[in-house]
């Protein structure tokens, strides 16, 4: 999933300072998992927002609602009457989130209430560790389920460096060595033989490096109605 | 509203301080009458969602009650709770309340002085703290509700 978390309160105030409507826009999807934007927190934070400009002496009317994706039209589209009437919408949905919304109402103010930060999961209750970097060329397959793009620092296709010390990351921070994760678990499955073939310089045209990317799936594209 | 009737919520476990309060009642112990209590299953059934509305609402203060760390009926509920109560705290100091407006606090249910005491310590506290500085706007509320003739907390109809 998506992992994002809530920006601080004083960077909110400043992101709406100018509007006296606004409306929190939650997401129940990757946000709502990782207590970041959901239902519960677009809650909270309006009533955070409601109370802090009490106290600054300047009321704001802040109202929430929350849509099950905020990453398609179908759900955007449900809210078109609160999105009007709101001077700013306030979205606690991912990136894509904030994008979309912009995207379907050009004519709304819609800025971001989260910074989205990785793909990952909850390796336990309140702790989300990264996992995947959306690199567009999966080698996990080699790895033994572990991907050093997203968990090696210096996203080393043949490792580990000098930098691995006792199976630790050098960045520290608790930070397990993703080769020596690797290497482990090949060793534990006999599978040490995939290390020996030596990979050559990844092609980072399929991740960010060509720019932003698009999937088109044309079976799955609606025909146009034909009209007789 | 003056300063005199403060408004404290106290979320109590109905394991715990619930029976405690109960407790203290029937020692014939004063507390103070600023203290509502609310029933909740455990503290950790403690939602920030409900505590924002108490404040928002015109509470000056909430009170948290648990059970004694170690014996909650859920095992772990008021740890959580505490941890939450906590996370609170830091929230009213970033919109601008005195994060003490909301404290914690752990007895069992056969401490009814105990929860007169927190009771006590509470409204001292929070006396001590003034009235809540979102009071004045859901006090103006309050009156416009009453020049339209709308009791904000109506029973119904009088018979």
């Amino acid at each position: 999933m998506i992992v994002a978390e809530q920006k601080p309160l004083e960077e909110i105030e400043g992101l709406i300072a100018e509007a006296r409507k606004v409306l929190v826009v939650g997401c129940g999807t990757c946000v709502t998992v990782c207590f970041a934007g959901g239902e519960k927190e677009s809650g909270i934070l309006a009533s955070c927002l409601r109370m802090a400009s009490k106290i600054d002496g300047a009321a704001k009317d802040v109202t929430h609602i929350t849509i099950q994706r905020q990453c398609e039209w179908e759900y955007i589209d449900a809210i078109a009457e609160q999105i009007g009437e709101a001077q700013v919408v306030l979205s606690l949905g991912c990136g894509v989130g904030v994008q979309a919304l912009a995207e379907r109402y050009p004519q709304a103010w819609v800025v971001p209430g989260l910074n989205t930060a990785f793909m990952g999961l909850p390796t336990e209750q309140g702790v989300w560790e990264e996992r995947c970097a959306a690199c567009g060329s999966c080698i996990l397959g080699l790895t033994g389920g572990i991907c050093p793009i997203a968990r090696c620092a210096k996203q080393l296709l043949n490792g580990p460096c000098g930098g691995s010390q006792d199976g630790e990351c050098e960045i520290g921070r608790g930070t397990p060595c993703a080769w020596q994760l690797i290497y482990d678990r090949l060793k534990a499955q006999d599978r040490l033989h995939l290390l020996l073939e030596i990979q050559p310089a990844k092609n980072w045209s399929s991740s960010r490096d060509g720019g932003p990317r698009k999937i088109t799936r044309e079976d799955l594209r609606l025909a146009a109605e034909t009209s007789e | 509203m003056s300063e005199g009737a403060l408004q404290i919520v106290a979320f109590c476990c109905h394991y715990c301080a619930y029976a405690a309060a109960d407790l203290a009642g029937v020692l014939r112990l004063h507390y103070p009458a600023e203290a509502k209590i609310v029933e909740i299953p455990c503290t950790g059934r403690l939602d920030m969602l409900e505590v924002l509305h108490a404040f928002e609402g015109g509470a000056d203060g909430v009170m948290v009650a648990g059970c004694l760390e170690g014996d909650c009926h859920f095992r772990t509920g008021n740890l959580n709770a505490r941890r939450r109560v906590e996370r609170t705290q830091a929230v009213l100091a970033s919109i601008g309340l005195e994060a003490g407006r909301i404290q914690m606090f752990n007895m069992s249910s056969a401490m009814g002085k105990r929860f007169a005491e927190a009771a006590q310590s509470m409204t001292e506290e929070i006396r001590a703290l003034g009235p809540s500085p979102l009071r004045s706007a859901v006090d103006g509320r309050a009156e416009i509700l009453s020049e339209q003739g709308v009791a904000e907390n109506a029973q119904g109809p009088a018979t």
